[in-house]
């Protein structure tokens, strides 16, 4: 390596160099994230206009081979397996951005609260957060709905409760260290109010990671509730959703395997979008430095 | 004579702007607390720039925060004793009065600029926040009276810098820019904690000049807390060295220099570095 060479790499601040290659890999797994959460979203909103047939329309030919009627073949009952793989999106994913939206303001309000005040606020939140924690996820998923019955506002609640101790940690932790920079005590010394100090100059500088576990508390959401759903405990019939339709279809796995390949290739292009973007996001905004 | 032109201020006035008598502080635990001030007393006349010197700990920054009622972020702080600021004792007043004191009649600029603003505002969002918080004007109005500030403390091109983020400015513009957000309400006791500390020796004396500027500008009180005796004795008329949670001398600055009559201060004079001989600022 020549010296000129040398002295023009030193001189850039690493801020600086990471700004003159755009697309470096956090910004490849962004994009591509984006891209594949739009196609996610978008098939889920239009989900009735771009299904070929009725979701819940049956038809003497049961079981039927991919053809160029049926893409993926029909199921048992004869209903079009890629219309039920599209419109079973709807639900999966209606009931995955709610209960993560809830879990998220639950999180934020909880981990604020103890991050900032401390003492023996932070002491009671988060004993209780830890009872929660203590159970497994899915199994304490699966006990609750198990106990207050599958319906979609249930579900909803139950995913939100169990995913909220993890999120109101990721959101403390940061907060207790930022609580104490310099500018925070410079907002105080200026008459602010400590709501809006918490608002303006705290939420702020923990945002990056909340976004980043967001993102990997989708990802495991969707999991979760396509695994109630093959349990049978997921929204109740007749709307199709992906883990109902890989459990109504696995026993004729082997006759039609496209049955359970359609919905459990949508699942994990679902998962994988929000870890995708999760990494993206990871690595674009710097979080863990 | 600096005398005279003293009690002529005071004249117009009821009386001294803060009247501190025996203040004290204890920090943390109740059962074996840190005693940080033990019976401060001290005034700050109207428009009188104050200095306050001692060592790290000596509890100059105590008396400060003690001022505004701050405490060091996770501290428990017990204060004693009458801070009298305008005719009000500020330890009797509620929290939510205090707020309305802070930044509108006593603000306070701190030791290091590069971590006393939100990294993710505008620097004129800051001061537009600030102006909005404690005075009835419009969005429009605040940021006109940033950028006039902005000016006011020697930042060039101030309309464009003010859509700026800290990290585009260098360390003595940021200090520049604490100083736009102080002095932002008019206050009439501005307090600066070490303000030069952080800055290199040429910044320092610029930062110093632009203080004294506005005080001189603003009739303001001035509270400068320091370490450095040579930044104390070009800048203010009287000052407290304070050891160990007491004030061991007051007086004017030029007396105290030349005869200082507790022999800590002498101590701490003969540790200075003798660049200033007598009064004369960097």
């Amino acid at each position: 390596m020549s010296d000129a060479a040398r002295e023009n790499v030193d001189i850039v601040a690493p801020a600086a160099k990471r700004r003159q290659f755009f697309l470096n890999g956090g910004h490849i797994l962004l994009g591509l994230g984006g891209v594949m959460l739009a196609i996610v979203i978008l098939t889920a909103l239009f989900a009735p206009l771009i299904a070929p047939y009725d979701a819940s329309a049956t038809s003497p030919e049961s079981l039927a081979p991919p053809s160029a009627a049926h893409w993926l073949g029909t199921d048992s009952i004869g209903r079009d397996v890629l219309s039920r793989m599209i419109v079973g999106g709807r639900t999966t994913l209606l009931i995955t951005f709610s209960a993560v939206f809830l879990a998220l303001v639950a999180g934020l309000i909880l981990g604020l609260l103890s991050g900032y005040l401390g003492g023996l606020v932070d002491e009671i939140i988060m004993r209780a957060l830890d009872i929660v924690f203590a159970f497994p996820v899915f199994l304490l998923a699966l006990t609750v709905v198990a106990a207050i019955g599958p319906t979609i506002p249930n579900l909803i609640l139950t995913i939100a409760i169990v995913y909220t101790p993890a999120m109101a940690r990721v959101v403390r932790a940061p907060v207790l260290s930022v609580k104490q920079w310099d500018h925070v005590e410079a907002a105080r010394s200026v008459g602010m109010s400590e709501t809006r100090i918490v608002l303006r100059h705290v939420l702020p500088m923990v945002a990056s990671p909340i976004l980043v576990n967001t993102s990997l508390t989708l990802a495991q959401t969707i999991f979760t509730i396509t695994a109630l759903s093959f349990l049978g405990l997921g929204p109740p019939p007749p709307d199709p959703n992906w883990g109902g339709m890989v459990s109504e279809s696995r026993q004729f796995m082997e006759l039609a395997p496209m049955t359970v390949v359609g919905p459990a290739a949508a699942i994990v292009f679902a998962t994988l979008t929000f870890i995708v973007l999760a990494n993206g996001l990871r690595e674009t905004l710097d979080v863990g430095n | 004579m600096l005398e005279t032109e003293m009690s002529e201020t005071v004249m117009s006035e009821t009386g001294p702007l803060l009247r501190v008598r025996d203040l004290h502080a204890e920090i943390g635990d109740p059962r074996a607390p840190v005693h940080a001030l033990r019976g401060v007393s001290f005034d700050i006349l109207r428009g009188e720039a104050v200095g306050f010197v001692g060592e790290s700990g000596s509890g100059k920054s105590v008396t400060a925060r003690a001022v505004m009622r701050l405490a060091p972020e996770g501290a428990k702080v017990r204060l004693r004793g009458s801070v009298d600021f305008a005719g009000r004792d500020l330890l009797q007043l509620d929290e939510s009065e205090m707020l309305d004191i802070r930044g509108r009649r006593i603000a306070m600029v701190f030791q290091d600029p590069m971590t006393s603003l939100n990294p993710v505002m505008t620097v004129g969002a800051q001061i537009d926040d600030i102006i909005r918080r404690h005075m009835n004007l419009s969005a429009r109005e605040a940021r006109a009276r940033s950028v006039e500030l902005l000016g006011l403390v020697g930042i060039q091109d101030p309309a464009r810098r003010a859509d700026d983020y800290p990290h585009q400015f260098s360390g003595g513009m940021r200090q520049r820019v604490l100083i736009a957000i102080a002095i932002s309400c008019d206050p009439d006791l501005l307090i600066a904690d070490e303000p030069t500390t952080a800055l290199d020796v040429t910044v320092q004396a610029q930062i110093l000049r632009l203080l004294l500027r506005l005080r001189d500008e603003r009739g303001m009180s001035l509270m400068l807390i320091t370490h450095d005796f040579g930044v104390v004795a070009g800048m203010v008329e009287t000052v407290n060295v304070m050891y160990r949670g007491r004030i061991v001398e007051t007086g004017r600055v030029d007396a105290v220099f030349a005869a200082p009559a507790h022999d800590y201060t002498r101590r701490l004079l003969a540790a200075t570095p003798r660049l200033h001989r007598s009064g004369q600022a960097a």
